[in-house]
């Protein structure tokens, strides 16, 4: 803090000296506590549980939700939302399933699965943006009709056949343990903490989630940033389509169905408000790895995969919902 | 309560005097502050029935806090509401409408998607022995309403929406009637209307004088109030300066109540040094807002636009700033012609508009003060796209501590600042991207009188230092103590623009409201 | 006439027999009072659910866990009948309806008491419900075999030659639309949707309401659980998974604004027939059903847009002389 010397007013420090305890009850703190508890728990009720391969298998619970969580976050801080996520990974996969039956390569398959989530995106950051439609309701359509498209071109097939060179995606592993996907999860969390926190673009972001009029008169370019983001999340899902495509070997129309409510939970987990406005990519990170520990820690104790949804709901709720309970007693207490 | 079929087109006796009737409502020793702000201080008024009272004062005399006050809004610091000569509190909206007060002000009590009828009697709807709603009985009561208003016109089942506003304002009024309200709150009803409208609408004034409710109409139109009112009251800065009957009183003598002033705010000492033209304006026009506006700018100036609320004067400015388009007409700034698409292109350009809605368009509540103030100047602040929080901090600190701003920290939420401190804010960010023409829009608008002066002070610096400023404000001793010329603007056209030499308020208040000079 | 041209059911009506007209050139019988009995008697239950719907989204909410809460509730009531046939199957529906609105209930209490935003409280009990089924069944399905003959045989009762569940329907539908155009309680959904500042004016409880609605949708839910599992004869974790979606898309399809506030039955349960009819004719017509999805999609697309042109706004008018234009 430089207390440089003004001819006017008094001087107005930066920043006040951080209480510990405003970074102490932080949101990612108590995401960090959750998720060491967590893995806590886990190593205790599991002896398999702490194993390098087991917890390598673990990343795989999450890392291509969490893919499409990164840029969900932005564009649910700017005041919007996608639902037609894991649509346009049915439609992807359906493509690069059918370009796989024209003897398409692999590096052509990953830019159709790139192209058609790219384009996906693009439709819906269209519709919202140029006829000024609420995207709840237009993603829902779009979820519709982008999975309607590929249940008309496949029907109750299904597409194989992929090259196996395409297998490294979903598949391989970067260096001993460490899975090409996490490696690309993490590179994609670093760049879209930079987007998000480290650049106008971001900072931008987070004004229009606040107050869409201001930042307008403020001269931000409002519908093109949201444009952007739009387009975001759907490259986001058609990378994710590209390794799931991978990690399965094969496309069915049901593909990745109920994958955007997974992935807004994350977001809305990770300390995103769902009004718009607050939020942070660490959160997201922190919120991904929580949402694996608990499928993957049950998984172990063989609690089947719809019961884990029941912690992932109260969680939800319950980190939602218990800041607000304190909240309230802390203000009925006498001071 | 409708006895009179036809009750509006009785020619009635001319208003009784006020003395010697009781009030229906009387306020006494009403004050109310916000954080920084005093709002009105120990204000009394009576409003008696079959009366109409008006409601006189300037932008930020405190007139919408009292109505607020009084339809249970705003609770009082201090003070008494008497209604019927018993001592009422009103501490919920739903209360006062229980006590027979009702505004008349169609964003905050009707329902634009539900029809007349529903309209009118939502909440209190007459129903069937099985308890369910009686539509039958709710049109015809409608109907009764409306006819016997004058306005047989309005079909009960039509919905709102699809009304035009002086029916709108008709049915606010039938909903009233319908709950059988004594005191009737106008609020600026007139601002909207064609002359016809407005005819109309006072003949329901007349009409609902004659059923014995007592009526406040808030308006800064003369001509209007001298038409329907029978009493006046003045408030100034917060505080009720004068009160009678409008046959006595002439409209040059309220004026001064209106700005009289005491000496609680100097303006700024400046010399003027104006130069170049900088921003000519010409044959600016919008389909339905502002027609054939002209003007130039010059260097170092202060251009004050005068005008009564929603003469059109906010309007013009957002056109110049790119935020609104329009259908014709020519911006040129430096000799070099402008077509700004959006508030990003005159940014660019070098003009910057501060809005007149602080807390809509002025200020990201939610973001820390540092970020409000570099959001229109991100590009110079960050490089390559990447934020540099350094560079954005000095900015913050070199505008809002020129501007005297009092805050614990930059990196504190600007929403936790009183709404002088937010404003200081405001004006620092757009100051920030170092623009050749500066907008202010009602720049001081319910701001306390500290932050008035230090923005007072500030504009006078930088008109100083070359910058060419408009200020719009409905402010009058603002206009006349910081302006170098003063644009008048009335229904949507420039009237007049006068050079601020022994330029005197009752001028420009004719003016703005059309009165001729006697 | 204007008026009637203004109301967006008279169009979506006109689209649904529009729609019935084309596929009776391709398939005769489809127009037959039967077969449109029979279609009425197959959309019944998303008719049902849309209304309930409806009625959380006219208060500017909308309820995820519809679907999840006719799961579980179709699950519960389908393992009573299993166990213990002899309970009568109206105490059955009674008891579904109880406790599809006590699921109801638990979203309405944290969108009204905790203030917490109705698509993050449904998100999450969305899961909650569908989890709790498995829970509950252990994963494990209830069939026909062992459903009671009651159980499964009263809604497909015939009166007057039209299904039990037909009749409910109707019933269902003539009370929301009493109770959403005759009750102070029903305008009052539409009052906070449309203007929540003045509703408070009116005296009405704003976060109140709300709780009612979810509990009307979680009551409906409930009920239509019975009704679910009786007609496909199956409960599973499985039924109706990702169904909240198609009963969104009645509304939305019905006009009902997402925005809060407007919306009628007749809008919801056309939106709904519009849907029950694409299903039942792609077939007839020889279209694989797997285009269903894709155009209840593009359906969904193109009634926001009409509805969005419907609601445009008006600006400020100053100039005294464009008003008379």
């Amino acid at each position: 803090m430089s207390a440089t010397e003004t001819p006017h007013g008094r001087h107005i420090p930066d920043r006040l000296d951080r209480p510990l305890r405003s970074a102490v009850f932080s949101w990612e703190a108590l995401l960090i506590a959750v998720a060491i508890s967590i893995f806590a728990v886990n190593s205790f009720a599991s002896p398999y549980f702490l194993d390098a391969w087991s917890l390598s298998d673990l990343t795989f619970n999450f890392t291509e939700k969490a893919l499409i969580a990164l840029a969900m976050a932005l564009l649910i801080i700017s005041g919007e939302i996608d639902l037609s996520v894991a649509a346009i990974i049915a439609l992807a996969s359906t493509m690069m399933g059918m370009a796989v039956q024209f003897g398409v390569g692999t590096s052509g398959l990953v830019a159709i699965g790139i192209g058609v989530g790219l384009a996906c995106g693009a439709f819906n950051g269209l519709l919202v943006t140029r006829l000024g439609l609420p995207s709840i309701v237009v993603t829902i359509g779009t979820m519709s009709l982008f999975r309607g498209v590929a249940f008309i071109i496949l029907g109750d097939q299904a597409y194989k056949g992929y090259p196996e060179s395409f297998a490294f995606f979903g598949q391989g592993y970067v260096w001993w343990v460490v899975s090409f996907e996490l490696v690309l999860f993490l590179g994609a969390a670093v760049i879209y903490y930079v987007i998000l926190h480290r650049t106008s673009f971001g900072r931008r972001v987070f004004a229009i989630g606040n107050n869409p009029v201001a930042a307008q008169f403020s001269g931000v370019r409002v519908e093109r940033i949201k444009f952007i983001l739009f387009c975001l999340t759907g490259l986001m899902s058609g990378i994710a389509a590209v390794l799931i495509t991978s990690r399965l070997g094969s496309t069915r129309p049901s593909i990745a169905q109920g994958y955007e409510l997974e992935v807004i939970t994350m977001v809305v987990l990770g300390g995103v408000s769902i009004l718009g406005g607050a939020g942070s990519i660490p959160g997201v990170v922190l919120a991904a790895l929580i949402m694996g520990l608990v499928t993957f820690g049950l998984g172990l104790l063989n609690v089947p995969g719809i019961v884990m949804s029941i912690f992932i709901g109260l969680l939800l709720i319950l980190v939602i919902a218990l800041p607000i309970v304190w909240r309230r007693l802390m203000k009925e207490r006498p001071a | 309560m409708l006895a009179d079929p036809h009750p509006a087109r009785i020619v009635r006796d001319p208003p009784r005097e006020g003395e010697g009737k009781t009030p229906l409502l009387t306020l006494s020793g009403i004050s109310k502050s916000f954080p920084g702000v005093r709002a009105l201080h120990d204000v009394a008024l009576s409003l008696y029935p079959g009366q109409v009272t008006a409601l006189i004062g300037e932008n930020g005399a405190g007139k919408s806090t009292l109505v607020k006050i009084l339809t249970g809004i705003y609770q009082p610091d201090a003070g008494e509401i008497n209604v019927a000569g018993a001592a009422v509190n009103l501490p919920t909206a739903h209360a006062a409408f229980e006590r027979g007060i009702t505004a008349i002000h169609q964003e905050t009590v009707l329902f634009d998607e539900l029809s007349v009828a529903e309209n009118i009697f939502l909440g209190h709807a007459p129903k069937t022995r099985f308890g369910t709603i009686d539509w039958g009985t709710m049109r015809s009561q409608a109907r009764e309403v409306l006819d016997a208003m004058g306005a047989a016109h309005i079909d009960p089942d039509t919905r709102l929406k699809d009304l035009g506003i002086a029916n709108k304002h008709l049915v606010a009024v039938g909903r009233a009637m319908s709950i059988d309200a004594r005191i009737v709150i106008m609020d600026e009803p007139t601002a909207a209307l064609s002359a016809k409208e407005i005819e109309e609408l006072f003949l329901l004034i007349e009409f609902l004088k004659g059923d014995g409710k007592a009526v406040l109409f808030i308006s800064h139109k003369f001509d209007e109030i001298y038409r329907i009112a029978d009493r006046y009251t003045v408030f100034r800065d917060g505080e009720m300066v004068g009160e009678g009957l409008l046959k006595d009183t002439s409209q040059g003598d309220i004026v001064k109540l209106m700005v009289g002033r005491s000496v609680d705010h100097i303006f700024p000492q400046r010399e003027a040094h104006i130069g170049a033209p900088v921003l000519k304006i010409s044959g600016l026009s919008h389909p339905t807002e502002f027609d054939d506006i002209g003007f130039e700018l010059r260097k170092g100036e202060i251009l004050g636009f005068y005008g009564l609320v929603g003469a059109g004067r906010s309007e013009v400015m957002q056109a110049i700033a790119g935020i609104t388009r329009t259908s014709r007409g020519s911006i040129t700034l430096e000799g070099e012609a402008i077509a700004p698409r959006s508030a990003a292109d005159s940014i660019e350009k070098g003009i910057v508009y501060v809005p007149e809605e602080r807390g809509k368009q002025g200020v990201v509540i939610g973001m820390p003060i540092f970020q409000n103030v570099s959001l229109p100047s991100l590009k110079r602040t960050s490089k390559s796209g990447l934020l540099r929080l350094a560079e954005e901090f000095a900015l913050a600190r070199k505008y809002t501590e020129r501007l005297d701003l009092r805050a614990a920290s930059l990196s504190q939420d600007v929403g936790t600042l009183s709404g002088g401190n937010q404003q200081k804010v405001v004006i620092a960010k757009w100051l920030a991207t170092a623009p050749k023409v500066i907008i202010l829009d009602e720049p001081t608008k319910g701001i306390d009188i500290g932050s008035k002066a230090a923005v007072h002070g500030f504009m006078a610096e930088l008109v100083a230092q070359g910058l060419s400023v408009i200020m719009v404000s409905s402010e009058l001793p603002e206009i006349l103590g910081m302006s170098d010329r003063v644009v008048v603007m009335r229904e949507g056209r420039i009237v007049a623009v006068h050079e601020n030499k022994g330029l005197d308020a009752e001028t420009l208040v004719r003016t703005a409201a059309g009165i001729v000079a006697q | 006439m204007n008026a009637l041209l203004k109301n967006r059911e008279i169009w979506l009506l006109a689209a649904i027999l529009l729609l019935i007209g084309l596929i009776s050139t391709r398939y005769g019988a489809f127009a037959s009072p039967r077969n449109l009995a029979n279609v009425f008697n197959d959309t019944s239950i998303l008719m049902i659910l849309a209304l309930g719907q409806m009625v959380v989204i006219l208060t500017r909410s909308i309820d995820l866990s519809m679907a999840s809460n006719l799961a579980f509730t179709g699950m519960v009531v389908a393992m009573i009948n299993a166990a213990y046939p002899a309970v009568p199957v109206p105490l059955l529906m009674l008891i579904a309806a109880g406790v599809g609105l006590a699921l109801g209930v638990f979203n309405g209490a944290l969108v009204w008491k905790l203030g917490i935003p109705s698509i993050v409280v449904t998100l999450g009990t969305l899961t909650i419900y569908r989890g709790a089924t498995f829970v509950i069944s252990g994963g494990a399905w209830v069939n026909a075999d062992k459903m009671s003959p009651a159980f499964i045989g009263l809604q497909r009762m015939q009166m007057l030659g039209i299904p039990l569940l037909s009749w409910i329907a109707l019933a269902v539908i003539a009370s929301f639309f009493v109770l959403l155009t005759r009750t102070p309680l029903g305008r009052s959904f539409y009052a906070i949707g449309v203007n929540p500042t003045a509703s408070v004016y009116a005296g009405i409880d704003v976060g109140r309401t709300k709780f009612v609605a979810f509990c009307i949708s979680g009551l409906v839910a409930g009920i239509c659980g019975y009704l679910w599992v009786s007609r496909y004869v199956i409960a599973s974790v499985e039924i109706a998974n990702g169904y909240e979606l198609n009963i969104i898309a009645a509304c939305v399809i019905g006009g009902i604004s997402i925005a809060g506030g407007i919306g009628s039955v007749g809008g919801a349960v056309l939106g709904a027939l519009f849907l029950g009819i694409i299903s039942s004719a792609l077939p007839l017509i020889n279209i694989s059903p797997f285009w269903q999805m894709a155009i209840s999609g593009s359906a969904i697309i193109l009634a926001v847009v009409l509805n969005a042109r419907g609601e445009r706004r008006q600006g400020r008018i100053i100039l005294k002389k464009a008003e008379a234009i």
